[in-house]
């Protein structure tokens, strides 16, 4: 399916207005979209709204063995799905350059900057190892997937619990969540990215760019920052000549945007555990908002029963009863399978009385 | 035949609390979430739009189903769900009226907590709605279990479905409360059929009227 390609007016008009500090939707330069962090029902499942953009992460783990150089540090895995409801412009299947660079960037953000404990995640040294496996699903494409999708992937990892393990001498016992609490993953600190677009050269620069405005610009910079102020990756794409002033000035709004962002998360992850251990009920269907006209829910309704068993005998006695068994398969020799001896040919062709043609 | 077994208990077979939100995805043309209990499951849809020559179709629209599941790439069993899927929708969908057009729906599971094959059918059926896709009726999905007293229980969860003996999900369509489709695991025999099918028609009813009520509220208010 193709996507609907920038007509010359509004990418005209787009760039008129940011010449003049306007923007489609009315923020200033430097400000963010509405970001909304909710959790699911399980450990480890995060939605993250960015404005209209929409990205699901989810953390999993599974018991491996380790890589050969690294014996006894744990494997972290990253995949964002750049599925096809996102964007028309999506194929399912094909590895698209947007989605490598996607993976790539998200790879360089979490994995080299060392953000979680590998080697608290080992179990048996050179045997067993934890592999956390992240899966950020893309739902919706409004602009800036790499900064949705880098929140949805840290917050997630932060509300991940995984299973507990014993050791005994040489036996190794991993708990169910039933039999033991899980425990959560240390994490050292959280990186997030920031995105910053430029216009006309390097002349005009917008954070956090919508749809419309990733269509239209020349270059995009992508720091990941933590809050302590430490630069975990930058990435220049777009062939822009940045001057040093400009990369500096950026680094400080990315600094402030991240502290604000972190705190989101953090307050986020507390009302959540807050409602965990009140034991209320968690997850996408609580978290869907009622008040609006489009969402609908309908409580546990009973099913009637009443004229089943009749309407069922009735179906059964009118059409008749199933063939007899079919006789069951022998194996005369091996790779040889039969079915049935000596009976009829049921197949409806014609015998052919000719012999053989030499 | 043999004696008409006691299957059917009048008392516990309920359907779970089902929510459905439509139209919450800016870029698809039509997108719902559909919930019953703690499954859920986001459709969203784009068409009629452009097809690849090896695609088309002369006379129809081409119907393209995919299911991404949470963990992991898609594989033999979202194939098959999304077989199962794709034939009910194509029964359904008055595919005519757009010739040589791409119609694709793609299902995200975002929590499966059993009856996942019938939340997907539900899901899909509204996002259909919500893109305003010509349809000769609509049609929902339904799960039952039958576990191994031979009692039988509608929309299980995935701990029920686990200690079943058979799941049956059937797709119902709106008008004649015909069966669109059948999708069974395990041993069951004729007459456990035809009681599973009964107690899926009965249900269908309580889904088509939510449905009914849903689509109500949203256009309730006229602007």
């Amino acid at each position: 399916m193709k996507d609907t390609p920038l007509s010359n007016c509004e990418r005209d008009f787009l760039l008129k207005a940011i010449e003049e500090k306007k923007r489609l939707d009315g923020r200033q330069t430097y400000d963010y979209r509405n970001i909304k962090i909710t959790f699911g029902t399980d450990y480890g499942c995060c939605f993250v709204d960015l404005g209209k953009t929409r990205v699901m992460a989810q953390v999993s783990c599974e018991l491996v063995a380790p890589k050969e150089t690294r014996p006894n540090e744990g494997i972290l895995f990253f995949n964002i799905e750049l599925s096809p409801m996102a964007s028309p412009a999506f194929e399912p299947g094909r590895q698209s350059e947007l989605s490598v660079k996607l993976n790539r960037q998200l790879e360089r953000c979490f994995r080299n900057s060392k953000c979680i404990d590998t080697e608290s995640l080992c179990v048996v040294s050179g045997e067993k190892v934890w592999q956390i496996r992240v899966d950020v699903h893309t739902l919706n494409h409004d602009g800036n997937l790499m900064d949705a999708a880098s929140i949805a992937a840290i917050t997630a990892l932060c509300h991940f619990r995984r299973p507990d393990v014993s050791i005994q001498g040489e036996e190794i016992t991993v708990y169910t969540p039933e039999e033991r609490d899980p425990i959560p993953l240390s994490i050292y600190h959280m990186p997030i990215s920031v995105s910053f677009s430029f216009f006309q050269q390097g002349t005009y620069l917008l954070v956090d760019p919508c749809e419309r405005e990733e269509r239209v610009m020349d270059g995009l910079l992508m720091i990941a920052m933590n809050k302590h102020r430490e630069i975990c990756s930058i990435q220049s794409s777009g062939g822009i000549m940045l001057l040093k002033e400009q990369v500096l000035r950026c680094s400080k709004i990315a600094s402030v945007k991240v502290s604000e962002i972190t705190e989101l998360i953090s307050k986020a992850l507390e009302n959540d555990k807050k409602a965990r251990k009140a034991g209320e009920r968690c997850g996408f269907a609580e978290s869907m908002p009622q008040e609006r006209i489009t969402a609908l829910k309908m409580d546990e309704t009973p099913v009637e029963m009443k004229n089943v068993t009749e309407k069922a005998e009735d179906i059964v006695k009118k059409y008749e009863a199933p063939p007899q068994s079919v006789p069951s398969p022998l194996v005369p020799a091996p790779g040889v399978g039969q079915v049935g001896q000596g009976q009829q040919n049921s197949w409806g062709l014609e015998e052919e009385d000719g012999e053989k043609i030499d | 035949i043999t004696s008409a077994m006691e299957v059917c208990k009048s008392t516990d077979i309920s359907l779970r609390e089902f929510g459905c939100e439509q139209n919450l995805l800016s870029r698809p043309d039509g997108s719902a979430s559909f919930i019953q209990g703690d499954t859920s499951v986001l459709a969203g849809m784009y068409g009629p739009a452009e097809v690849k020559v090896s695609k088309e179709i002369y006379d129809r629209a081409t119907l393209e189903v995919l299911i991404q599941p949470k963990v992991g790439l898609p594989s033999v069993r979202e194939r098959s769900q999304e077989q199962c899927v794709r034939e009910t929708c194509e029964a359904s969908l008055l595919s005519f009226l757009h010739p040589r057009s791409s119609l694709t729906l793609i299902l995200q599971v975002v929590h499966n907590d059993g009856s996942l094959l019938s939340c997907l059918l539900n899901a899909a059926c509204m996002a259909l709605m919500d893109a305003g896709l010509p349809m000769s009726c609509l049609f929902c999905g339904v799960t039952c279990a039958i576990n191994s007293d031979g009692q039988i229980i509608t929309d299980p969860t995935v701990a029920q479905e686990k200690e079943s003996r058979a799941i049956l999900t059937f797709a119902i369509d709106s008008t004649d409360h015909k069966v669109l489709m059948s999708s069974t695991q395990g041993s069951f025999s004729v007459y456990e059929l035809q009681q599973c099918i009964a107690v899926c028609q009965k249900a269908s009813e309580k889904i088509f009227l939510f449905y009914r009520d849903s689509v109500q509220r949203r256009y309730s208010k006229t602007l």
